[in-house]
């Protein structure tokens, strides 16, 4: 049923300018408007939505701007300086930039026989079938999935083959160049095959000042005792609006340990829905928010224990500072065939100053008897002891909460395991603090 | 070296009174002890001597090498050559001991406007003066005090004590729940930093503490106020007499 009571914000009013606009002769053109009149029909979500309580579209989003078209060579080449996170490891790496991928500013050659890849804008030309997957009436899907499958032009479609084990990561990077405002609408879809063992890693990033969007779902399938690391840095641009939608699936002893780094945009939601679908299958789901100005970063985690012995671990850290707000959702369903399950859910904020906030909304939906789950939410303030201290030993009041609240993100960051990624965020994170790096 | 005249005292948004007109004169290279019951204001006076802003300070002065200290920040104290060994050390979970160790010297050098330490400077000092103390490499690669037993946050104050090198080193009840073996350690840490230039003030309940650091001045502190002072024979005749003679005498 459509909300008949509310009147279309400009933003949906353009997004129907723009769904109109596409092409008639588009293959997936009845995909497309499938999709988009499911959107249409509910319009954004808004507070009364209780998924997206605390990250009103409605209120959020001013506009949306029309589908960007490719950035010229130069400009998107130029561009690829903001997306340099990662640039102290050695990668492979997929670019798409506006939305399209750019093979020459991409560097496959370490894949080999291991991986196959392909942009997804291919099949896509092929009628897109493979994208009719998802119940776009369930309110779970909207708005986000909606969107996507209305819009999407391009994407990655990986398969890591049987057994095969990545010597480096990957990297697929989202990068928005132009100062023109775009809407970048991207569809992964992501196969880890049994017993294969991959690090992939994302980086989103774009110009400050240009209001652009990205759209961004993942589908993934974690295959029998396969392994995913799923490194996710989010630095948009400051005017950014970024929605972003994991869809991870975990097969029998799967391993699957995503980490969410929110730091750009001014709106930003990254979700993930994850099912486990097989027995004894494994996620540790970690992250850091850190935000300032009026920045709204929102990390919402839906995890679905369908079947016995999952375990699931999460663990969230966000340190807001200005008038920036922060949100982690987190919610914990464990059916009643999931006997066994281990859930475990953290989420701890700072708050840097008096008008910085943060929602900790963590949930559990336990249907079996025999399980272990527990969660903790926190939010407070730096403790005053531990910056008496420190100044007490001479260490100015700035410095030491600097200190103090790079080793309150570390302690999540440093969960990751990989040293040379844990080394790339806990840098970044001290760039953010503003703490000098030693030469 | 320092100098506290008629310091009164209370909990910021409280009435009560703790430090209720203190007097106090520590000369270069002396040790002072200051002996007293519970509640007679001994941690308060070791808060307000390191800054900590819980407190309202109502009347009175302290001079610290001539400089108002009641006016510094706690950083600046503590550049100013100004320790305090904490009686409950502070767990920071996340920071390394080592990199605090090496920030908080670096930061005191800058102040001061000394060069900062290069990293294997710093470690060889590091390393020498936490073998005197039997800190074990292990420990210094832990958070800061997370996981450390109570002696071994203690020997990390003298640690600390040690490589800052303070000109005043407040010690506030060092010796609670340290075992004997403990106590010897922490004692000859202390021994070993005496010097005609460094002064200290060591707060404690027990005597025993000041057989090992062997105080030139004892004072008994009873309801904010030094109410005797005497050599070390004082806390001899404390230990045997209990505080009630003097807590009495005062009254």
């Amino acid at each position: 049923m459509a909300d008949k009571g509310l009147i279309k914000t400009r933003a949906e009013d353009a997004f129907a300018g723009h769904f109109a606009s596409l092409p008639a002769d588009d293959p997936m053109r009845d995909i497309r408007a499938d999709a988009f009149g499911a959107f249409a029909q509910k319009g954004l979500p808004h507070r009364r939505i209780e998924d997206w309580k605390y990250t009103d579209l409605r209120a959020l989003m001013a506009d949306a701007p029309a589908p960007a078209a490719p950035a010229a060579p130069e400009v998107a080449a130029s561009a690829m300086t903001r997306a340099d996170l990662f640039d102290g490891i050695e990668r492979d790496r997929i670019v798409f930039v506006n939305g399209h991928f750019v093979p020459s500013l991409s560097e496959t050659s370490g894949l080999g026989d291991a991986v196959e890849f392909a942009s997804l804008g291919r099949f896509l030309a092929d009628g897109g079938a493979i994208l009719d997957r998802y119940d776009l009436a369930d309110p779970a899907n909207a708005p986000v999935l909606a969107l996507n499958s209305a819009f999407v032009g391009d994407g990655a479609a990986i398969r890591i083959k049987e057994g095969a084990k990545l010597a480096r990561p990957l990297e697929i990077v989202t990068l928005f160049a132009g100062d023109e405002p775009g809407l970048q609408t991207l569809r992964h879809q992501v196969a880890v095959e049994a017993g294969a063992e991959a690090t992939i890693l994302q980086t989103y990033a774009g110009p400050d000042g240009v209001a652009y969007q990205t759209n961004i779902v993942a589908e993934i399938r974690v295959a029998e005792g396969a392994r995913l690391n799923w490194i996710k840095a989010q630095e948009e641009g400051d005017e950014a609006f970024h929605l972003g939608l994991i869809l991870p699936r975990l097969e029998a002893g799967a391993v699957f340990d995503p980490f969410i780094f929110g730091a750009g945009s001014a709106v930003a939601r990254s979700e993930i829905r994850m099912a486990f679908d097989g027995e004894d299958a494994i996620s540790n789901i970690r992250g850091t928010t850190i935000a300032r100005g009026s920045q709204h970063i929102d990390t919402t985690l839906v995890l679905d224990h369908a079947v016995p012995g999952g375990l699931s671990r999460e663990f969230f850290k966000a340190a807001i500072d200005g008038e920036a707000k922060g949100v982690f959702q987190g919610k914990i369903t464990v059916r009643q065939a999931a006997q066994k399950t281990d859930g475990q859910m953290m989420s701890q904020a700072l708050l840097l100053s008096e008008r910085a906030e943060f929602a900790n909304k963590p949930e559990l939906e336990i249907f079996a008897d025999d399980v272990q789950c527990a969660h903790g939410a926190t939010c407070g303030q730096i403790d005053e002891d531990m910056l008496f201290f420190l100044r007490s030993r001479g260490i100015d009041a700035k410095t030491a909460q600097q200190l103090l609240v790079q080793a309150f993100l570390a302690e999540a960051i440093e969960q990751i395991g990989d040293e040379a990624i844990i080394d790339v965020l806990e840098a970044r994170t001290r760039r953010w603090l503003g703490v000098a790096e030693a030469a | 070296m320092l100098e506290i005249k008629n310091l009164r005292v209370k909990v910021a948004d409280e009435d009560a009174e703790i430090l209720r007109g203190m007097d106090l004169k520590i000369n270069p290279g002396e040790v002072h002890a200051i002996m007293g019951p519970n509640g007679s204001g001994k941690s308060t006076l070791a808060y307000v001597l390191a800054g900590k802003d819980d407190y309202e300070i109502t009347a009175g002065e302290v001079l610290y090498n001539g400089a108002n200290l009641l006016e510094m920040a706690p950083d600046e104290r503590a550049a100013a050559g100004l320790f305090l060994a904490f009686q409950y050390p502070i767990e920071i979970p996340g920071v390394g001991t080592m990199t605090f160790l090496k920030t908080a010297m670096n930061a005191q050098r800058k102040a001061r406007g000394d060069e900062e330490l290069t990293t294997p400077d710093f470690m060889r000092r590091m390393k020498e003066v936490a073998q005197k103390l039997k800190i074990s490499p292990d420990m210094l690669k832990r958070p800061l005090n997370v996981g450390f037993s109570g002696g071994e946050k203690k020997r990390n104050e003298i640690l600390q004590m040690a490589l800052l090198e303070p000109t005043l080193c407040v010690m506030d009840e060092t010796d609670s729940g340290l075992d004997i073996d403990a106590l010897r350690i922490v004692a000859d840490g202390v021994n070993t930093l005496r010097a005609p230039d460094r002064s200290f003030l060591v707060i404690t309940h027990y005597q025993r503490l000041l057989n090992h650091i062997v105080p030139d001045v004892v004072h008994v502190l009873s309801k904010g106020r030094i109410v005797k002072t005497g050599g070390k024979e004082l806390a001899l005749e404390l230990e045997e007499r209990g505080y009630a003679d003097f807590v009495e005498e005062a009254a």
